[in-house]
C-alpha cells in the first residue's frame, strides 16, 4: 500500500495556487529546513475576505499536499472562518496522513494563521484571540513527533 | 514508461542461477541438515557447500563462516559477541561516526552494560583516517569496528591501514563488510581483520541469507543460547534455501566481480558527470574516487529528498535519500551530519545505486528526467527564492 492517500498524491503531483504574492498583505513563514519543512504563505486580503492564498513550500510529499490543501480551503473564505481550519480538518481533507507526517499538517494552518496576524497587524485590525496574543514559540521538536 | 531501478542499496534482483539454485530446497530437499539420515544428508551438503562459496569470497575457510539472517544480525553478534568474550581485559571499544545502526546502536547496548565506546569522525569525504582511529584506542579497549565501505555515499574505507595500525597485539577488528561485499574485491587476510559481517541481498542473493566470518581462534559470545548449530555460536534451524541461495550469489559476484565492476564504475562516472553538469547547485557526497563502484550521492540544495523520491518515482525512476522526511525517525543521515554536510543539504540527499540490471539507457534517463523534477520543486521553495533574491542583492 502507498504510503499517502490518493488525495495527498494528487495535490502533491498537481499542487494547487503555488507561488508568491507581490505585495502580499500579510505573510507567514513557518518550519526550518533542519526539520525538513519550511512553509511561507502569502494573503491578498479584501473585505476581510482572503482574495488571494499563495504559499512557497521546502519539504516532503505531506508537506506539499498540506500546502496546496490549505489554500484551497481558505481561498475565498472571510479572516475568521480561515482561522477555524484545525490541524485535523486539513489532515481529513487530505484523506489522511502517515502518523509521522502529521506535523506537516500543524505546520499548514500555523503558516496562514502567522499570515493572518501579519496582515492584522500591519493594516492595524483587531483581532481578539490573535492579535492580542503571544505566539507559541515554534515548536523545535516538532520535526521528531 | 521507462522503469529505471536505482537503489539496490535497499534491495537487489536475484541472479536467476541463484533462484535456480534455491528452488530444491522449498521443494524436495526439505531435511534439517542436523538429522541422521538421507533428508538431511542432502540439506547438509548444501550448507557446507555454501559455506564453501562465501569462504572463497572473501578468502577465509569455510569453518570461520557463521551463517546468520541479516548484515543486522551479524553486526549485532560480532560488536556484542566480541565485545563481551573480552569484558574481563577492559570495557573500551571504538567504533566510527558513520557506522550503519546495527553497529551504532549495538554500541549503545554495550554502554548500558557498562562499556565506554569511543566515536571516531570522519572527513569531509566520509573516510575514517587510522590515525584518528589510533588515537581513540586505549589499553583497555577490546574491539575495533570500522566498516569496510559506506552504505550511504559509498566511500570505501582503510580498513588494511587501520589493522596494519593496531598491529598484532592490538583489539579485535571487525569491519562491517555488508555494502561492500560481493561489489569489490574483499579478502579478510588482506585487510587483516578478525571478524567481518556480509549479506548476500547486497549482491544479488536473497535476503535471510547473511554471515559473519570469525577468524578461527578468535572468542565470540553467541547472541541466542540454544543447540549446536552454526558450532553453537547462532543456534537454531538452519534456513537452508537462504543460505544456499546466498552461497550461489557469492559465487556468482565471484565470477563476474572485475567485468561487473568495470562497467559499474563507467556507468556511475557517466551519472556523476552527467547530474553535476545538469543539476546546478548539487555536489557529490562521498569519497570521488574511493567509492563503491555502483555508488552515485548527492545533496541537492534547496528541495527535499522524499518529494524528489516522489516525482522521480511517477518517472519510473527508483532511488533513495537520507532525508529528516524520508526517515520513519525523521532525522537526517547521521552519515551526512558527520561529514559535516548542514542539516538544509542533508535534506536534499540523494543516492542513486546501480545494479547487474543497469545499462547507459538507464543512465541517460535519470540525467533527463532529474533536472526537471529538481526544476519543478526549486520553482516552489521558498529556499530556492530567497536565493535567487539574495543573489540579485
Amino acid at each position: 500500500m502507498p504510503v499517502y492517500s490518493e488525495k495527498v498524491m494528487q495535490h502533491f503531483m498537481n499542487p494547487h495556487n503555488v507561488g508568491e504574492i507581490e505585495n502580499a498583505d500579510g505573510v507567514g513563514e513557518i518550519g526550518n529546513p533542519v526539520c525538513g519543512d519550511m512553509m511561507t504563505f502569502y494573503i491578498k486580503v479584501k473585505d476581510n475576505r482572503l482574495e488571494d492564498v499563495k504559499y512557497k513550500t521546502f519539504g516532503c510529499g505531506a508537506a506539499i499536499a498540506v500546502s496546496s490543501i490549505v489554500s484551497d480551503m481558505v481561498k475565498g473564505k472571510t479572516l475568521e472562518e480561515a482561522l477555524t481550519v484545525t490541524p485535523a480538518m486539513v489532515a481529513k481533507e487530505l484523506e489522511g496522513l502517515p502518523k509521522n507526517k502529521l506535523h506537516c499538517s500543524n505546520l499548514g494552518a500555523q503558516a496562514l494563521r502567522k499570515a493572518i496576524k501579519n496582515y492584522a497587524l500591519s493594516h492595524k485590525v483587531d483581532m481578539p484571540g490573535l492579535t492580542d496574543t503571544e505566539e507559541p514559540e515554534e515548536d523545535e521538536h516538532a520535526c521528531e513527533t | 514508461m521507462r522503469k529505471v531501478y536505482m537503489d539496490n542499496v535497499a534491495a537487489t534482483p536475484l541472479w536467476p542461477e541463484v533462484r535456480e539454485a534455491m528452488l530444491p530446497f522449498l521443494g524436495e530437499v526439505f531435511g534439517n541438515p542436523q538429522s541422521l539420515h538421507a533428508w538431511g544428508d542432502g540439506a547438509r551438503d548444501a550448507l557446507e557447500q555454501a559455506r564453501e562459496q562465501v569462504a572463497a569470497l572473501i578468502g577465509g575457510t569455510a569453518e570461520e563462516i557463521i551463517f546468520t539472517s541479516s548484515g543486522t544480525e551479524a553486526n549485532n553478534m560480532a560488536v556484542k559477541g566480541l565485545a563481551r568474550a573480552k569484558a574481563d581485559q577492559g570495557k573500551h571499544i571504538v567504533i566510527s561516526a558513520i557506522e550503519h545502526f546495527s553497529i551504532m546502536n549495538s554500541a549503545r547496548t554495550l554502554q548500558k552494560e557498562g562499556f565506554e565506546v569511543s566515536m571516531v569522525p570522519v572527513d569531509g569525504f566520509g573516510v575514517v583516517s587510522p590515525d584518528e582511529v589510533l588515537k581513540h584506542v586505549r589499553n583497555d579497549t577490546v574491539l575495533v569496528s570500522i566498516m569496510h565501505a559506506n552504505g550511504e555515499v559509498g566511500t570505501i574505507e582503510p580498513v588494511a591501514e587501520i589493522a596494519g595500525r593496531l598491529g598484532r597485539d592490538g583489539p579485535v577488528l571487525h569491519t562491517d563488510a555488508v555494502a561492500s561485499s560481493g561489489n569489490i574485491p574483499v579478502d579478510v587476510r588482506e585487510l587483516g581483520v578478525h571478524a567481518l559481517s556480509l549479506a548476500g541481498n547486497q549482491f544479488n542473493g536473497p535476503r535471510g541469507g547473511a554471515a559473519l566470518w570469525v577468524k578461527r581462534g578468535v572468542r565470540m559470545l553467541p547472541l541466542m543460547d540454544g543447540g549446536i548449530q552454526e558450532g553453537g555460536r547462532r543456534p537454531g534451524t538452519e534456513d537452508v534455501p537462504a543460505i544456499v541461495g546466498l552461497g550461489k550469489a557469492a559465487e556468482m559476484a565471484a565470477t563476474t566481480l572485475t567485468a561487473r565492476m568495470q562497467k559499474l564504475s563507467a556507468l556511475r562516472h557517466s551519472l556523476i558527470d552527467g547530474v553535476l553538469g545538469k543539476v546546478e547547485h548539487s555536489i557529490l557526497t562521498g569519497h570521488p574516487l574511493q567509492r563503491l563502484p555502483g555508488y552515485a550521492s548527492f545533496c541537492i540544495k534547496f528541495i527535499e529528498g522524499e518529494s524528489i523520491l516522489m516525482l522521480l518515482n511517477s518517472h519510473g525512476i527508483a532511488a533513495a535519500s537520507g532525508s529528516a522526511c524520508t526517515s520513519r525517525a525523521l532525522k537526517a543521515s547521521h552519515v551526512l551530519l558527520a561529514m559535516g554536510v548542514d542539516h538544509e543539504a542533508a535534506q536534499g540527499s540523494m543516492l542513486f545505486t546501480l545494479g547487474i540490471d543497469t545499462n547507459q539507457e538507464d543512465v541517460d534517463y535519470v540525467v533527463e528526467k532529474l533536472p526537471q523534477v529538481v526544476d519543478r520543486l526549486r520553482q516552489m521553495s521558498p529556499l530556492y527564492s530567497k536565493f535567487l533574491k539574495e543573489q540579485r542583492g
